[in-house]
């Protein structure tokens, strides 16, 4: 399987020349912008102004903004309760997700969701799940839409390692082909479902990618650490998507810095493993390849103060947001606003 | 008016609702080419053609994810789970995704789709594929709630469920398929939440869903005829939204409520409307509310025991004559 790495990677050399500057600064900002926000959100909890819980994707940022930045507008996103950063890629508003987070007013859904539910329809980022592996199955309903309604829209689905030992990664890779839909599954592998590693209770060492062939896909497993390589399989995989070529599913690998959530410190981890990662983390290894490109050092500063300076405009604004008038939680059971359920 | 079967009038309402709008279309196992296991929707494959009547796989929680990613994106499917008690592989789908996305994000997504599924007993098909899974459904905020017991309303609920903006669980009684009634000409919707008063009576008041109805209005006859008992039937319909005013009503005349329910006993839709009753019209009441029901056990397959479970006519009889004398 690692010639499969190899050969995919060996593959993308070429079109990841072919990268314009504009795009690569976008490709970095929007990792920043992630790794930034994640970070207050971090804080936040530890200021106890974010309740709950919250599933951070720190570290996997290059994932979520490689292929934000290859999807068009009007593509859909599906993705996981570990979703910030995908909903951060869609365009929506930092005020608005840290807003959800701390459940006041100013959030998406008014504190409804929570973190693990950020959704806005608006930048047809269709939802964020909790249960694993139940979207697999709702993207490729929303790409059987797509084409039904004779649009060129695109689902793209993220979700992670654990998901494919659920039913529903298979019944949704099935149906997706045999239907052949415009949709894309994106695992993130990131080495653990919750506290187990995933080799642990996996049959296969690649759990996404080696299951690609029994559904007659391509095994496509990448190095979701580096932003341009997700870049260029996300636009290849949309490509295709769209001129009717049916569904993808990519595997990439990568690492979360923390644990699973905010209860787990991520303890069970090996001391070399994290240190190993951590090297790899994707933030730092892009600036330097754009520093080796000849971007210039202040370009990038001024990316991440930018980021900065947004993070805590919208950590202020969200903080000052009055709590949520309490009628809200009676309403919107149903399509008339309302909750009733009699007469 | 025609007379159709119940289940000529499942195909006659899809029927109806794909010819008026092109968005609405149907997905289940056997759905398309064979029309059904139960032969519910013959001729649609025919008449819609198979980009809007498709076949799946045997894979019942990416039949109802299809279902919802397609309403949450602008169309407004009708999914088939086969057998009601096939929901227990699936309720994900059901209980956690469809049923409370519309709430947890602020109204943003609306789901305007319907399960239709066969559901309860009387064909001696045992108990995984038997249920009566009714108030599983009823449980669960989110969700509409409908139980037909006659051709016309087959067609019209059917129909008005389609047009629902809200997901609709639809209950067809497996053993009902092969029953006839008179179904208007023409358009017919019949609104969601409004129960149907068959018949009226001074001195008791039977509320019935499904294939409990046809049974309840037997008895009422056998009551009167051979008792001298004048019992109301209500056919319930709709569990959610529930016409709690109608029932009231009928209630509140003849003083006595007794339930017919074909779900288990414990947390039945029966128990709901007993607790309304017993709350909101107490002092207008003359004796106990009395809830008839399949017993807390699993159904059987021999004909003689899965009768035995089931409430039957006689039993109504019995326990409307021991309530009223």
């Amino acid at each position: 399987m690692d010639a499969i790495l190899t050969n995919t990677t060996a593959a993308l050399r070429e079109p990841r020349a072919a990268i314009d500057r504009e795009t690569r600064l976008t490709l970095y900002r929007r990792m920043v912008e992630c790794r930034y926000l994640e970070k207050r959100a971090h804080d936040l909890f530890l200021q106890n102004l974010i309740k709950g819980t919250s599933h951070l994707g720190l570290g996997q940022e290059a994932v979520a903004a490689g292929f934000g930045v290859a999807m068009r507008p009007t593509d859909y996103t599906f993705c996981t309760y570990r979703g910030h950063n995908h909903t951060l890629v869609r365009g929506v508003s930092m005020t608005k997700i840290l807003g959800e987070l701390m459940g006041n007013s100013s959030g998406l859904m008014r504190g409804k969701g929570g973190s693990m539910h950020l959704t806005s329809v608006e930048h047809h980022m269709m939802g964020s799940y909790a249960i694993v592996g139940a979207h697999l199955t709702i993207a490729a309903g929303a790409a059987w839409s797509a084409r039904y309604r004779g649009t060129d829209q695109v689902a793209v689905c993220f979700f992670g390692d654990g998901a494919t030992n659920i039913g529903t990664f298979h019944e949704a890779l099935n149906l997706a082909v045999v239907w052949k839909l415009p949709v894309v599954f994106v695992c993130e592998n990131n080495r653990y479902m919750e506290y187990t590693a995933i080799h642990e209770v996996t049959a296969v060492e690649h759990p996404a990618a080696d299951r690609a062939s029994a559904y007659g896909l391509e095994p496509i497993l990448i190095d979701g650490n580096d932003v341009d390589v997700v870049y260029t399989t996300a636009l290849r995989a949309l490509d295709a998507a769209r001129r009717g070529g049916g569904p993808s599913l990519i595997e990439a690998e990568t690492y979360r810095h923390g644990g699973h959530s905010r209860a787990d410190p991520g303890k069970y981890r090996p001391e070399d493993e994290v240190k190993e990662w951590l090297a790899k983390d994707p933030i730092p290894r892009y600036r330097q390849r754009l520093l080796d490109l000849g971007i210039d050092e202040e370009t990038l500063v001024s990316i991440e103060a930018e980021a900065q300076r947004k993070v805590d405009e919208a950590t202020e604004e969200a903080r000052r947001a009055p709590p949520s008038d309490e009628r809200i939680a009676f309403e919107n059971v149903w399509a008339d606003g309302g909750a009733a359920w009699r007469n | 008016m025609a007379e159709l079967t119940y289940r000529e009038a499942v195909a006659a309402g899809i029927a109806q609702e794909m010819r008026r709008d092109p968005n609405v279309v149907l997905i289940g196992e056997d759905v398309a080419r064979a029309g059904g296991v139960f032969k519910a929707t013959v001729g649609l494959l025919d008449e819609f053609g198979p980009e809007r009547v498709r076949d799946t796989p045997i894979s019942e929680q990416a039949i109802l994810g299809a279902a919802m990613g397609a309403a949450m994106t602008g169309l407004r499917p009708i999914a088939e789970i086969m057998f009601s008690d096939f929901f227990a592989v699936c309720w994900d789908i059901v209980a956690n995704e469809i049923a409370k996305t519309r709430y947890m994000t602020d109204g943003q997504v609306t789901l305007p789709l319907v399960i239709r599924s066969g559901n309860g007993g009387g064909s001696r098909f045992g108990a995984q594929h038997s249920q009566s899974v009714e108030n599983w459904a009823m449980a669960v905020p989110g969700l509409k709630v409908v139980a037909p017991a006659y051709p016309a309303d087959v067609k019209g609920l059917l129909a008005a469920a389609v047009r629902d903006e809200d997901p609709v669980l639809f209950f067809e009684q497996k053993s009902l398929y092969a029953t006839k009634g008179e179904v208007p000409d023409g358009e017919h919707v019949v609104p969601l939440g409004k129960a149907n008063v068959l018949r009226r009576g001074d001195d008791v008041t039977i509320a019935a869903l499904a294939l409990m109805v046809p049974r309840a209005m037997q008895a009422a006859e056998i009551l009167e005829k051979e008792h001298g008992i004048r019992a109301t039937v209500v056919d319930v319909r709709s569990l959610v939204p529930l016409d709690t005013q109608t029932i009231l009503e009928e209630v509140a005349h003849t003083g006595r409520l007794v339930t017919v329910e074909e779900n288990p006993r414990l947390c039945g839709w029966g128990a709901e409307i007993a607790s309304i009753v017993a709350e909101e019209l107490f002092w207008d009441l003359d004796g106990p509310i009395v809830r008839i029901t399949t017993p807390h056990v699993p159904l059987a397959a021999a004909d003689n025991l899965e009768d035995a479970q089931i409430p039957s006519v006689d039993k109504i009889v019995a326990r409307v004559r021991e309530l009223v004398d």
